[in-house]
């Protein structure tokens, strides 16, 4: 057997895909975090119960419409989004104005609000949603075997973030993300409709974050707790990233992903505190996060 | 509604531009303007002068829809604003450069200038604006507030121009500039007067003033309490002194 630093190279790129592919959904929820948390000032904490959402609405759609995975990719993401244009317009656009707090709780409130239906409509124990026949399989690699659909996830993950990355660095309407972000109420006064663009931004988010959650659906199973789960790691990715740092957050999440992965293969024991810890050290030497502008 | 052109009458008889009435104004919970009035006809440069806290700076947030709490009157073109949101007031031609300048820091130079939206035809071109300021060209890659305070109050002011705009509310423009900027700026506020612009201008320096204005309303404690032709300035110099405590 082939060995790198006296570890089994299967073992070693094993573990790298599985923190490639938690890095894939760290990135995704930590990017529609950030996005809204500029612009907003909203800590949004319903996005781990949206990213559940959006698995659970792929379930629905293939196990009660027949439509399958491709679909799902496409409507989970609007139906959530739809959802998230009814918060916002509906209970975090009375909010602004306040402190971070009111956000952080009323978002919790719903996470659990959102969990607990999930939970008394479909239980628990978890559900099983299958691998679209077009990425079923896998490849055999020189050092380890690649199963097709965790190379989509990673490759998908990659690519949407990337694409928002652009759209907000590159593009107009990022742009006024980008201005509003500092100013909104001298972009305002140019013209631009800033209630407009919160709302489309936080829609955004969201659908990011189910997106994410229909990504997931064929890796771990659909359960209500899923976005529990996965959202607090997630909340120390941006942390760790800097409080609305758009690259900041894509970065460290897949990086912080593959730390994870490295240290189950060197010291098992510690994979899922890893990350807690790198929190505490970038807290203490960097408060504003290895991404975030100190002002 | 009517159609704002047909409430511009002909220079001479015309309705105001911009009329300013009983206007009252709030920073939470301090009341800053206390009936402001005070009319600006098309074409005109006036001057807001007045010591610090006066209430220039207010008068002007709360024609552009920035005061929160705002009350009494402010009509543009005829139409009503007080109760209409900043975006819309913007997008009936009122353009806003603010003290503070709000240069982005997250925009290049150009993505600065292309914010605001074209709200109404007429507007400068991007080659006007950059054969008016051209170091804006040089530097358009630039990120926004990583230019020289004179070159950033180019660019708050460069950004208003394409928007075509009719009205132009400059914020101190001058404040903490070096003398040769200071001119600069003098000479960018006449030719825009030549142009057509009209602009109302909030200033502590009325040395600066008295070289671009035709008219200065002086306010004390959040009210107009004297308004100065341009030619008279000489003769109320006395009188001016007394008002701006200098």
């Amino acid at each position: 057997m082939t060995t790198l630093f006296g570890f089994p190279t299967q073992a070693l790129f094993g573990q790298l895909l599985l923190g490639l592919i938690n890095g894939s959904f760290y990135a995704l929820l930590s990017l529609g975090l950030a996005i809204i948390f500029g612009l907003l000032n909203i800590i949004n904490f319903a996005h781990g119960a949206l990213y559940m959402a959006g698995a659970f609405v792929a379930w629905i759609l293939l196990n009660h419409l027949g439509l399958g995975y491709w679909w799902s990719l496409l409507l989970a993401p609007v139906a959530v989004a739809l959802f998230g244009v009814l918060i916002e317009r509906t209970l975090l656009s009375r909010l602004y104005k306040l402190d971070h707090l009111y956000g952080l709780l009323l978002t919790f409130g719903l996470a659990l609000i959102i969990q607990g239906m999930f939970r008394l409509q479909f239980g628990v124990s978890g559900l099983p949603y299958a691998v679209p026949a077009e990425l079923a399989g896998g490849t055999r690699l020189p050092f380890m075997y690649l199963p097709t659909y965790r190379g989509w996830v990673v490759v998908a993950s990659l690519a949407v973030c990337l694409t928002t990355w652009l759209l907000i660095e590159k593009t107009k309407l990022g742009a006024y993300l980008r201005a509003a972000t500092e100013n909104p109420a001298l972009v305002q006064t140019f013209g631009v409709n800033v209630p407009l663009l919160l709302t489309v931004t936080y829609a955004f988010g969201v659908g990011l974050a189910a997106l994410a959650g229909v990504l997931a659906a064929p890796i771990y199973t659909v359960s209500p707790m899923m976005g529990a789960d996965i959202i607090i790691v997630v909340f120390a990715v941006v942390v760790i990233g800097g409080m609305g740092s758009i690259m900041g957050s894509i970065v460290t999440g897949f990086g912080l992903g593959l730390v994870e992965g490295l240290t189950k293969v060197f010291y098992p024991q510690g994979s899922t505190t890893v990350i807690f810890v790198i929190m505490a050290i970038v807290l203490l030497t960097k408060p504003a996060g290895l991404f975030g502008r100190s002002s | 509604m009517g159609d704002p052109a047909a409430s511009v009458s002909p220079a001479g008889t015309a309705a105001p531009l911009l009329a300013v009435d009983r206007l009252e104004g709030w920073y939470g919970e301090s009341h800053v303007l206390h009936g402001m009035a005070f009319d600006v006809r098309e074409g005109e440069v006036v001057t807001l002068l007045g010591r610090n806290g006066a209430g220039k700076t207010t008068t002007l947030k709360a024609i552009v829809g920035m005061l929160e709490k705002r009350r009494g009157s402010v009509v543009f073109e005829g139409v009503e604003t007080i109760g209409l949101p900043s975006r819309k007031i913007a997008r009936r031609g009122l353009g806003y450069v603010p003290e503070e300048r709000g240069v982005f820091a997250s925009l290049n130079v150009y993505e600065n200038l292309m914010l605001p939206p074209v709200v109404r035809p007429g507007g400068m071109s991007l080659e006007a604006i950059y054969q008016l300021f051209p170091n804006l060209k040089e530097r358009s890659t630039s990120q926004g507030t990583k230019l020289s305070g004179g070159e950033q109050q180019m660019l708050a002011i460069a950004r208003i121009l394409r928007t075509g705009a009719k009205l132009i509310l400059l914020d101190e423009p001058t404040e903490g500039l070096a003398p040769v900027i200071v001119q600069q700026i003098g000479e960018t506020i006449r030719r825009l007067k030549a142009d057509g612009y009209t602009i109302v201008l909030v200033e502590q320096n009325f040395r600066f003033a008295q070289t671009v204005a035709d008219r200065h309303v002086v306010i004390e404690l959040g009210r107009v309490v004297d308004e100065i032709p341009n030619e008279a300035l000489e003769a109320n110099l006395e009188k001016l002194h007394a008002y701006l405590g200098v």
